[in-house]
């Protein structure tokens, strides 16, 4: 199992996530869904295209696909940012 | 007075296959992949390496000296095919007949390579726009310059409804063709996709496939571009006979819908309502359908949901009719798409032969039709429809009918 996201990332990622949805701050927490938020394919893309801007990273089309709510958003940029550090 | 039919007497193709028609059908026949990687973007500009290219599309072959300049690519490839389809028709165009004819061309992105050039070379390099920008990016300028060089006087615009475009150019050509506001057409599509900002573009849409395109299979995971034009020569079926020329089928039917629910994602309602105004266009039963030219993709979302459209319009019906996507071996071509695919269509009913989905792996239940995996089947078919289905929810269906066998049922 992941261990639990920083809370200071966390709360970076649900901030750049409001921030593209120009949606509340304190609408997006951990626990929701994409779905939860109104965010459809077109804007899941558009999101992970600021995602990749904010953290420098590449996210790979099939990870893309897979990302369904913000917990998946985080700790995909986790994942994706160990492997750089690692690389 | 009845409507009067229209007959398909000439068809022009530029494809991956090569600059012909012949080329074009004896690949998608088959279901010879066409898709390769790509050569003309430096390599690694996306992260998508395959492409159907015309790679060997060489504008000096048809164009002199400095005419090649004024055209950017689609425009070239709109003008090749559109001569193949008029010089297979036969028709000349003098003072009588130039004025009675008209062009309806299709295109989503017109001349996209000339612009990201021309704007590269402002921004990045701080060069000076070229003078030729203006009329090679306009997206009719393949309809205008098939106009030029034909002495073609009618009725001659562009539609653009991304990959829709040119089966809603078709439609408009066989419907004043019918209608009698003309008395021939020359309708279809081009695009020229390949430069590294479009491309990079397609990239961060997430929708291009890393290896292939697989239609209907379970493992699909995209689209492939791919470019070209077709041109089809549309005239009466009665002045086709009586002329004797080379009939290779009726465009039968045309329907459109929008489905007035999402910028790229598609809805089968709208589909579906397409397919059946199309039918009642045609006036052809659903239960005598035999084929269709399926939009297929390849991406996850539209496969599945023509497949819903299909049985929502065919009920017990669409396990009886043969769907492929020849996408699976030309790409997509976007504006051309449907000019490429009714090309395929036609040849497909008049042959008696229906092109395979190709790169097929293994069934998915989300799309649960036949959808000819892999190899090509005999099948005579007198009613066939070739799907459109364009990103802003814009969908476009011909309708095709044989017509040998339509004359077979008369007598």
């Amino acid at each position: 199992m992941q261990p639990s996201p920083e809370p200071e990332f966390a709360e970076r990622v649900c901030e750049l996530i409001a921030r593209t949805q120009k949606i509340p701050a304190e609408s997006v927490t951990l626990d929701k869904t994409f779905a939860d938020l109104n965010i459809d394919s077109l804007d899941g893309i558009n999101l992970l295209f600021a995602v990749e801007e904010e953290f420098k990273i590449d996210i790979p089309d099939d990870a893309a696909s897979r990302i369904r709510s913000v917990r998946d958003v985080v700790e995909g940029i986790q994942k994706l940012l160990a492997a750089k550090a690692g690389s | 007075m009845s409507a009067r039919r229209v007959a398909v007497t000439g068809i022009g193709v530029v494809s991956a296959f090569g600059d012909t028609f012949g080329e074009f059908w004896s690949g998608v026949a088959w279901g010879q992949s066409a898709i390769r990687p790509m050569t003309l973007t430096p390599p690694g500009s996306v992260r998508f390496p395959n492409a159907a290219e015309a790679a060997r599309f060489d504008p000096a072959k048809y164009f002199d000296g400095k005419h090649a300049d004024f055209l950017d690519r689609f425009a070239q490839f709109a003008v090749v095919a559109a001569r193949e389809a008029i010089a297979a028709s036969g028709l000349t165009f003098d003072s009588q007949l130039g004025p009675r004819c008209a062009i309806v061309t299709g295109s989503s992105a017109g001349g996209q390579a000339t612009k990201d050039e021309n704007f590269y070379n402002l921004y990045a390099l701080n060069q000076r726009v070229s003078p030729l920008t203006i009329p090679r990016v306009m997206g009719n300028a393949g309809a205008s310059w098939i106009s030029y060089e034909f002495g073609i006087t009618g009725p001659v615009y562009t539609v653009s409804t991304a990959c829709s475009s040119a089966n809603h150019a078709i439609g408009q050509a066989f419907w004043m063709v019918r209608d009698g506001v003309v008395d021939v057409a020359v309708a279809g599509g081009s695009d020229a996709p390949f430069s590294v900002g479009f491309l990079k573009s397609w990239e961060a849409l997430r929708v291009v496939s890393p290896t292939t395109c697989r239609p209907f299979s379970r493992d699909r995971n995209g689209l492939i571009l791919g470019e070209g034009a077709g041109m089809l020569v549309l005239e009466p079926l009665e002045a086709a006979r009586a002329r004797s020329a080379q009939i290779w089928g009726e465009i039968a039917g045309f329907g459109m819908s929008s489905d007035a629910h999402h910028i790229t994602q598609p809805r089968a309602q709208g589909a579906a309502q397409a397919m059946r105004a199309a039918l009642a266009d045609a006036g052809a039963a659903p239960q005598g359908v035999g084929y269709i030219n399926a939009h297929g993709t390849g991406t996850p979302t539209n496969d599945s949901t023509e497949c819903e459209a299909i049985r929502a319009v065919f009920g017990a019906h669409a396990e009886k009719i043969l769907v492929s996507s020849t996408k699976s071996v030309h790409g997509h071509a976007l504006g051309a798409a449907g000019a490429l695919e009714a090309a395929a269509t036609l040849a497909a009913l008049r042959g008696g032969i229906i092109p395979p989905t190709a790169n097929f792996t293994e069934p998915d239940p989300a799309c649960d039709l036949d959808v000819v995996p892999n190899h090509s089947r005999c099948a005579e078919v007198e009613w066939a429809l070739s799907n459109s289905f364009a990103f802003g929810g814009l969908n476009a269906v011909l309708a095709f009918r044989r017509s040998d066998l339509a004359e077979a049922a008369e007598r």
